[in-house]
């Protein structure tokens, strides 16, 4: 598909909706979505593994390591690539810790023999 | 490279991964699953976003995540269970600090993460996300680190109260919102710095006036900031998979603040505006302490109703994990279950010093875990059992939060503990608890109290079983 199709199926895309619809809308509808599922998923845990469920979470707010990983993206070093290696070290220490420490505590858990 | 679309969908994955990780944690037996889930959609993040092109820096993006990853695995393996609060705290200060640390880096080059707009400024939009995602960051900084420090205990549990905190945390609170408007109009450094600082301080002095005794419901909602920074950074990135994750999180510790707060029968208000424990405690139940006579009892009384009975429920209080009594307890347990005594535990949801923790302590101790139950699955079955042992446990058995308005607990829901048989309270002394109160229970006929430390008294019980 050539550049000027491209344009002209975005535009039709766009005049679907009426107007074009701002990337911060479409972030907010996934935001407002990730909240229930989290609401719903997060009642469904049984409180015995709340402590597990809290080093989890931990890991997994780590995954701001790609906005980490793109600041210290590019070659040529300067404040920004340094703050972001500082910052890829910072959550590498919790995802490793928050999955193995989490890993250890679910290994605890047994039923009776 | 992969295309952008199907980076995006292995995003989607990743992001379908993290959830199920959560859902596992439904029960015991799919949570270790779902634990590997998660690892693995993180694991497909973090090569997806290696493989972009802007990202070449391998050398030192390497050597950051070794050290840090090194780091994390010794203290997961090292860590004792007892410390989890505190280590929980700190990786949220982790998770804070990193957020900001990722905010100044996108305002210094935002062309590094694709967002810059023709001028080489900042959008509008990114602009407002920037501010939410550097000061809800900042704030989960400083604030974990001081809720480390009154955990591990190299600051002061107690709260620390001043006049004119409250106003003073507002016009701080106004000051960082101004400065960050000026800083989305301006897109100067200078707003954004002040907007920065005000925010680390802010992180402090919302903390400091909240007592020890408070702490889980302040691990619970840092663990919720943290999310909510994560989601923040996810907006400036326009990357959903962030989003996605910091509102999983984020949701994940309101419900876990607002769970701890119903325990302690508070609004989170009340937590957050802080100074509980802190007044010498003036009860009137606690001036009359001295004079009420109480039945004491010696071990070999203990194991003798605990041998003749049917079933049994012991309530254990973070005073077991203090005096190391877990493994001890585990083999009286043990003992009396060989015996054919029915033996469950029943479990407060404020038992530790996080949600969840004492379930934790007792599965360290290999406690199986289908003979302990949380207070609304056991509440009704006190009536019908023949002795309920306490052991470090207080408030959460004080009868008083039932039958007393005047009571400074009313309303918070306890263990039933007074329903059962007989009572036997393994205690050092009458000492009162963390709320300051006298429990009614240790005055009880049935109730025989046991002066001695949790393990000691643990052994010899067992010992008295076994002679």
């Amino acid at each position: 598909m050539d550049t000027s199709a491209m344009e002209a199926a975005q535009t039709a895309a766009q005049s679907a909706h009426g107007a074009a619809v701002d990337p911060f809308v479409f972030s907010f509808t996934v935001f407002v979505l990730a909240v229930f599922v989290g609401y719903h998923v997060v009642w469904n845990v049984t409180p015995a593994l709340h402590t597990p469920l809290m080093s989890v979470t931990n890991a997994i707010s780590s995954i701001i390591i790609v906005g980490a990983l793109l600041a210290s993206g590019p070659l040529e070093m300067n404040l920004a690539t340094v703050l972001g290696l500082v910052a890829v070290g910072l959550v590498s220490v919790n995802i490793f810790g928050g999955f193995m420490v989490t890993q250890r505590m679910l290994a605890m858990f047994r039923k009776r023999k | 490279m992969l295309s952008a679309n199907v980076v995006a969908l292995a995003y989607l994955a990743a992001s379908v991964l993290l959830i199920l990780a959560l859902k596992g944690l439904s029960s015991p037996e799919s949570a270790r699953r779902g634990n590997l889930y998660g690892m693995i959609g993180m694991a497909i993040a973090v090569v997806v976003t290696l493989q972009l092109e802007t990202v070449q820096n391998y050398a030192w993006i390497f050597a950051a995540v070794a050290a840090g990853g090194l780091a994390g695995g010794v203290v997961a393996r090292r860590i004792p269970m007892t410390h989890m609060p505190q280590t929980v705290a700190f990786m949220h200060s982790l998770v804070g600090l990193a957020a900001v640390l990722i905010a100044v880096s996108a305002f210094y080059d935002p062309q590094a993460y694709g967002i810059a707009a023709a001028d080489g400024g900042l959008h509008p939009a990114s602009r407002i996300e920037l501010f939410l995602g550097t000061f809800i960051g900042a704030i989960t900084f400083t604030a974990s680190l001081i809720a480390f420090g009154k955990l591990q205990g190299l600051l002061s549990g107690k709260p620390l109260v001043f006049s004119g905190q409250h106003m003073l945390n507002l016009v701080l609170g106004v000051l960082m919102i101004a400065a960050g408007i000026m800083f989305c109009i301006t897109q100067g450094w200078v707003p954004f710095l002040i907007m920065l600082a005000i925010a680390l301080v802010l992180g402090v002095l919302l903390i400091v006036p909240i007592g020890g005794a408070d702490m889980p419901v302040i691990v619970s909602m840092l663990n919720s900031y943290s999310g909510w920074a994560a989601a923040g950074i996810g907006f400036t990135l326009g990357n959903n998979m962030l989003i996605v994750a910091g509102a999983l999180v984020g949701s994940s510790g309101a419900i876990l603040s607002y769970i701890m707060c119903k325990a302690m029968n508070r609004s989170l208000l009340n937590v957050l505006l802080g100074g509980f424990g802190g007044e010498a405690s003036s009860g009137s139940s606690a001036a009359s302490a001295g004079d009420r006579p109480v039945k004491a009892g010696s071990a070999e009384d203990a194991a003798f109703l605990l041998k003749n009975a049917r079933s049994v429920i012991l309530v254990p209080g973070y005073g077991l994990a203090v005096a190391r009594a877990q493994h001890a307890l585990k083999e009286l347990v043990e003992k009396l279950m060989d015996m054919g005594v029915d033996v469950k535990f029943a479990i407060h949801p404020v038992a530790g010093r996080m949600p969840g923790h004492m379930n934790v302590l007792l599965a360290e101790a290999d406690v199986p875990y289908d003979i302990v139950h949380e207070m609304d699955e056991i509440n009704s079955e006190f009536a019908d059992t023949d002795v309920a042992m306490v052991i470090g446990a207080n408030d959460v058995t004080n009868p008083a939060a039932k039958s007393d308005p005047a009571s400074p607990i009313y309303g918070m829901p306890i263990l039933e503990v007074s329903k059962a048989e007989h009572v036997i309270v393994i205690k050092r002394s009458l000492s009162p608890g963390y709320a300051g109160l006298d429990n009614d229970l240790f005055y009880m006929d049935k109730t025989m109290m046991l002066f001695d430390d949790a393990k000691k008294a643990s052994e010899a019980i067992l010992q008295a079983l076994d002679g």
